[in-house]
């Protein structure tokens, strides 16, 4: 158990060596970068082994003490947990895999780049990775923090990574200051807890909350509140999830470690992590579920009307993680966690295999440029396939079923029959998305030549991936239960089979309408987009709902207009009156005295005028 | 007797530096080097022998080390210096921040090295003094002494801007602003000294002897404003702070890392050292006041920073914003953010240093500051955008630089007595994000405007980045190497604020 640094060191040793030698082979830095990160996943091993066999018991590892000013104490702790062991076993575990096919990918992207760009995209994989174990091992808020914060900084490195396009470079800047606009939330919460509280210590707060927040009161609302402003940011829910569609702009590898399978699910974590809070904030942990059901329509809405293969998972990414918080919302924290763990594998799965289609296409996105790979890259298809199950969550072999399943069964047993509805209306629109892509992808006419990618580390992961996403997945269960409490439900059996079936025919549904609609001419589809009346729905759908468009006029241009304003110091301008009233004074003073006689005998005699009258009258 | 030896080896190097100007190029700046190097050593030997922590806790501040000899016995005035944590924190890092200068400005200074070297060393010399002397009239000696080689060297090494921008107007600007203010400071400081008689009948201009000395009602009000608006010019604080763009922008490189990194915290220093506990009351009245004109500068600097297009323009307006934090911090009273502002000092002066030095040698590759015509150099300069993004992010704040712990410890400790004004500073983060990544962006990503590579960093270059980079990670992974140094004295200073509320 003391080894537990070491899971964090590696990924950090392996940032520095490619930070400091950028010069390296291409192949010494793929070694650094996927090694450090095997042997991060090899100690996730030994270390759930150990964890096991001490009977679950939680381990603290104090580092050093980080920051000690008064009763202001902080150390350098990690804490492992379940939780945090199932967190460190999705980072490094899918981590990992994709790292490994992250170093073929990256190979066949820049062929005709020089090597130095291949150390630095490792390098800030490894760094990211190094945060996000941090950001999960953390055992205070500012610990935790600097994970968080961390993750950020990666994740904006990682999509601006093709420096040279102005539209990445603006879509890291935008994914940047959005998160950080949640952050700055989060701080707020750590402020207010510590004002409370008097300590940062996370488990510390937990056991002390309920004797010192009053329940329902507003300033424990508040607190709670500036938490889910945070999470929100992170895991780009409504209404910060504006930056996650175009975070698509980074390597393929990127957005499925960043910007599905870890960081996203940040915000998850973290109220499952501070579920106590919450619970006694009750309208806060409502609204963390009306915000998970809204952003999952929203999100699924948006999907069905993308044409780029990666924005369709990324919104589908929004609208699992929206299933996160609403299983949240509704208390089944375990739930929530498992599906974490289940999306990170099916969505790396869907992610990497989006990036093999890339590469094997040519660097097409387009989904309506492609068309019938399904015997060009037979590969991609199955995990397509295996892929789009899961997160259709079809029943009994997919791993999706089992997770998504248990949120839907939940939110319908706590009572919360809204939410429970706007869950299953979203799991039908979820495989219409995701037949839609499939279908318009692997299917119909070849529109381009594809060629098969090849080598182990592109098929192994890929492969791996795929047994999880299937019931094998499901297989694994978190160990929860000493850190999470289970909901209690007091519906019987038949309705639970019930419930499950009805979702199990949605989501069959849905696959059926996909098919109808875009396998084959797509006739209907077609003329519904092209009349007046579809298309406008079709391009509000394609923009998400405009979000981007309100937040530029509302947030963007005015700063832009309250920066143009001050071009000008106006201050320095008020201030630089002084010096201008002098030397007009100069200029007036020093134009008097130009030698000229009947000047200076015109102001004399005005002068001795005026002093005349002022004695006379005066 | 280290004392004054740390005050008269920057002035006696720079003397020599002078003289052999004609024997090379290279002897004043090996000269230059050599004291400031002494001076970093002799601090950080200070450091390592002496003990900041567990002084004893009395009304008096505790010195560790103290110096004094007579001056002009007539009106009680001494050559008295004296060394705190506080200030041992400060020399440490105007010693390191000196050896920064005299190497930025190894290539980049060829014409009349000798004096130049003249002028930097009697600032480094006349700063040391600033955070020695505890002789109101010497602590006002080094003050003034601070701003004529500072003058000349905007004016005679400086680069020439645009718009009528010349570097001498830059340097009659910063003259005539501290000038000003310094005349009001002298006046406040002779009214301590004329209260003190009429109370006592003795003349004497040593601080220990007036902090007894209470001044209540209107006119310790104004002797306080006097203080803290000659303070307020160098900090800067908005409205203040209009000679700060135009120095940095015209000054040498070295100028900039030592305006940005010493000057700018001896304003900080002096309302810690000077400001608050001579006036607890009246600061404690007027902290609603100063904490308004904080945000202000948070606020205000940001977006001067986002709409500036020279790079070291924008530099110098994040340092206004960074500066507010300090000043909330200074008068917020409490310990923790207190403590803060020293950490958030320290570090700013490392990432806006590494920052400064950076646009210096991009001036030095591409002959401009302005970021429009930049664009696309991550893949074109070698290391150097590896080392700007550090720096960049540092200067917003991210967690594991010391900006962060600054920033967030002056957060957390003034949220108790201010929730507000907290959130309202927490909203700055966001604003400095946002400049600083435009910084990034316009200069670092985009497309390259050529496709040349420009000559990579050398070594000492290299060197001088790569340990400002270590110096930022350690304060944000280890801030205790600061908070323990300046633990007591700060703890002192939340005591002056606590007093006069305890009295009432």
């Amino acid at each position: 158990m003391n080894l537990l640094f070491l899971v964090t060191l590696f990924p950090l040793l392996g940032a520095v060596l490619l930070a400091c030698f950028r010069r390296m082979p291409v192949n010494l830095a793929a070694i650094i970068g996927v090694g450090s990160m095997g042997l991060a996943a090899l100690t996730t091993a030994w270390l759930g082994l150990a964890f096991f066999a001490a009977d679950q018991t939680p381990y603290v590892q104090h580092l050093w003490n980080w920051v000690a000013v008064g009763d202001f104490r902080l150390g350098f702790d990690y804490r492992l947990d379940g939780l945090s062991l199932t967190m460190l076993g999705v980072i490094t575990g899918v981590g990992f895999l994709i790292h490994l096919f992250a170093s073929w990918y990256m190979r066949e992207d820049l062929k005709d780049q020089t090597g130095y760009l291949y150390t630095r995209f490792f390098c800030y994989m490894n760094l990211f990775v190094f945060s996000m174990l941090v950001l999960v091992l953390g055992d205070n808020l500012m610990l935790m923090f600097l994970g968080w914060e961390g993750v950020g900084l990666c994740s904006y490195l990682l999509i601006g990574y093709y420096y040279r396009g102005e539209a990445n470079a603006w879509a890291a800047f935008k994914a940047f200051i959005i998160t950080r606009v949640g952050d700055v939330f989060l701080a707020i919460g750590m402020f207010l807890i510590w004002v409370q509280f008097g300590t940062l210590d996370i488990q510390t707060i937990l056991i002390e909350a309920p004797s010192v927040l009053a329940e329902g009161a507003l300033l424990t609302e508040v607190t709670a509140l500036m938490l889910l402003g945070g999470a929100v940011g992170k895991s780009a829910q409504l209404p910060l999830q504006t930056w996650l569609a175009d975070a698509m702009a980074g390597p393929t590898p990127v957005s499925a470690l960043i910007h599905a399978a870890t960081m996203v699910t940040a915000g998850v974590y973290l109220i499952a992590r501070t579920h106590v809070l919450f619970e006694l904030a009750p309208f806060t942990l409502e609204l963390v579920g009306v915000i998970g059901m809204v952003t999952l329509l929203v999100a699924g809405f948006s999907a069905l009307a993308q044409t780029d293969i990666k924005r369709v998972l990324a919104y589908s990414t929004m609208s699992q993680i929206g299933y996160m918080f609403l299983a949240l919302g509704v208390q089944a924290y375990d739930a929530a966690i498992f599906h974490l763990m289940i999306h990170a594998f099916f969505k790396a799965l869907l992610f990497l295999a989006s990036g093999s289609v890339i590469i094997a296409c040519h660097h097409e996105q387009n989904i309506f440029k492609m068309g019938g790979l399904a015997k060009q890259i037979p590969l991609a298809y199955a995990c397509f396939l295996v892929g789009g199950a899961a997160l259709a969550a079809l029943p009994i072999v997919t791993a999706g079923f089992y997770s998504k399943d248990e949120i839907l069964w939940l939110s319908f047993a706590s009572g919360h029959t809204v939410l429970w509805l706007g869950a299953l209306f979203g799991a039908f629109m979820t495989s219409v998305y995701t037949f839609r892509m499939i279908f318009v992808v692997f299917h119909g006419k070849a529109n381009l030549h594809a060629h098969a990618p090849q080598g182990i580390a592109h098929h192994l992961p890929l492969v791996v991936l795929m047994v999880l996403s299937t019931f094998v997945g499901a297989l694994i269960t978190p160990p929860l239960a000493g850190v999470l409490p289970e909901l209690e439900i007091d519906a019987g059996h038949a309705t639970q089979i019930a419930v499950e079936v009805l979702a199990a025919i949605v989501a069959i549904v849905g696959v059926g309408i996909a098919a109808g609609l875009f396998l084959g001419r797509r006739r209907l589809m077609t003329s519904l987009v092209e009349s007046e009346q579809g298309g406008r729905v079709w391009r509000f759908l394609h923009s998400a709902f405009g979000f981007d468009t309100l937040y530029d006029r509302l947030f963007v241009k005015p700063y832009l207009l309250v920066a143009r304003l001050h071009r000008v110091d106006w201050i320095d301008a008020l201030i630089n009156l002084f010096p201008g009233l002098a030397k007009l004074a100069n200029y007036g003073l020093s134009a008097s005295q130009n030698g000229q006689m009947r000047g200076y005998a015109a102001t004399f005699v005005l002068g001795a005028t005026i002093v005349v009258a002022a004695l006379v009258l005066g | 007797m280290i004392l004054p030896w740390l005050v008269l080896i920057p002035f006696i190097g720079g003397l020599l530096c002078w003289l052999t100007e004609n024997m090379g190029l290279k002897l004043p700046r090996y000269i230059a080097l050599a004291s400031m190097a002494l001076v970093l050593v002799l601090s950080l030997w200070l450091w390592a022998t002496g003990d900041y922590q567990l002084t004893a806790v009395g009304d008096s501040p505790s010195w560790s080390q103290e110096f004094r000899i007579g001056w002009i016995d007539r009106f009680g005035i001494t050559i008295h210096l004296a060394l705190d944590g506080l200030s041992l924190v400060m020399i440490m890092l105007t010693g390191f921040l000196g050896v920064l200068a005299v190497g930025c400005s190894w290539s980049e200074i060829t014409k009349r090295v000798g004096f130049f070297h003249l002028n930097l060393m009697w600032i480094i010399g006349a700063v040391v003094g600033v955070f020695l002397a505890i002789d109101l009239f010497l602590f006002f000696f080094f003050w003034e002494v601070m701003l004529v080689p500072m003058y000349f060297l905007i004016a005679l090494w400086g680069h020439s801007g645009s718009k009528g921008n010349s570097r001498i107007r830059a340097a009659i600007k910063f003259f005539i602003y501290t000038q000003a203010s310094g005349l009001l400071m002298l006046l406040s400081i002779l009214g301590v000294v004329f209260a003190h008689y009429y109370q006592t009948g003795i003349f004497t201009f040593d601080y220990q002897v007036l902090l007894d000395t209470p001044i209540g009602g209107a006119l310790g009000m104004v002797l306080m404003l006097g203080f803290f608006i000659a303070f307020a010019v160098k900090l800067p604080v908005v409205p203040l702070h209009g000679w700060l763009p135009d120095a940095h922008a015209q000054a040498p490189t070295a100028g900039s890392v030592d305006l940005a990194g010493i000057l700018l915290k001896t304003a900080a220093y002096g309302m810690l050292r000077f400001a608050v506990p001579l006036f607890p009351e009246q600061s404690a009245m007027f902290a609603p006041v100063a904490m308004a004109l904080g945000l202000i500068g948070i606020y205000y600097g940001a977006v001067l920073a986002f709409s500036q297009t020279d790079i070291k323009r924008l530099v110098a307006c994040s340092s206004i914003s960074h500066m507010g934090f300090v000043l909330i911090a200074i008068y917020s009273g409490s310990a923790l953010a207190l403590q803060g502002a020293v950490v958030l000092m320290v570090a700013h002066a490392f990432s806006a240093a590494g920052l400064f030095i950076i646009s210096g040698q991009l001036y030095e590759r591409l002959h401009t500051r302005d970021m429009r015509e930049m664009g696309g150099l991550f893949g074109r300069i070698g290391a150097l955008p590896g080392f700007a993004l550090v720096f960049v992010m540092a200067s917003l704040g991210i967690p594991g630089t010391g900006n962060f712990i600054g920033e967030f410890l002056i957060l957390f400790g003034a949220f108790e007595s201010v929730p507000w004004v907290v959130v309202i500073a927490s909203g700055g983060l966001v604003l400095a994000a946002v400049y600083s990544l435009v910084l990034m962006h316009r200069v670092y990503y985009g497309a390259p405007k050529a496709d040349t590579a420009l000559e990579g960093l050398r070594v000492r270059e290299t060197l001088m980045l790569g340990l400002l980079l270590v110096l930022l990670l350690l304060t944000g992974f280890f801030p205790q190497l600061v908070l323990d140094v300046s633990a007591q004295s700060m703890t002192e200073v939340a005591q002056w604020f606590s007093v006069p509320s305890s009295l009432q």
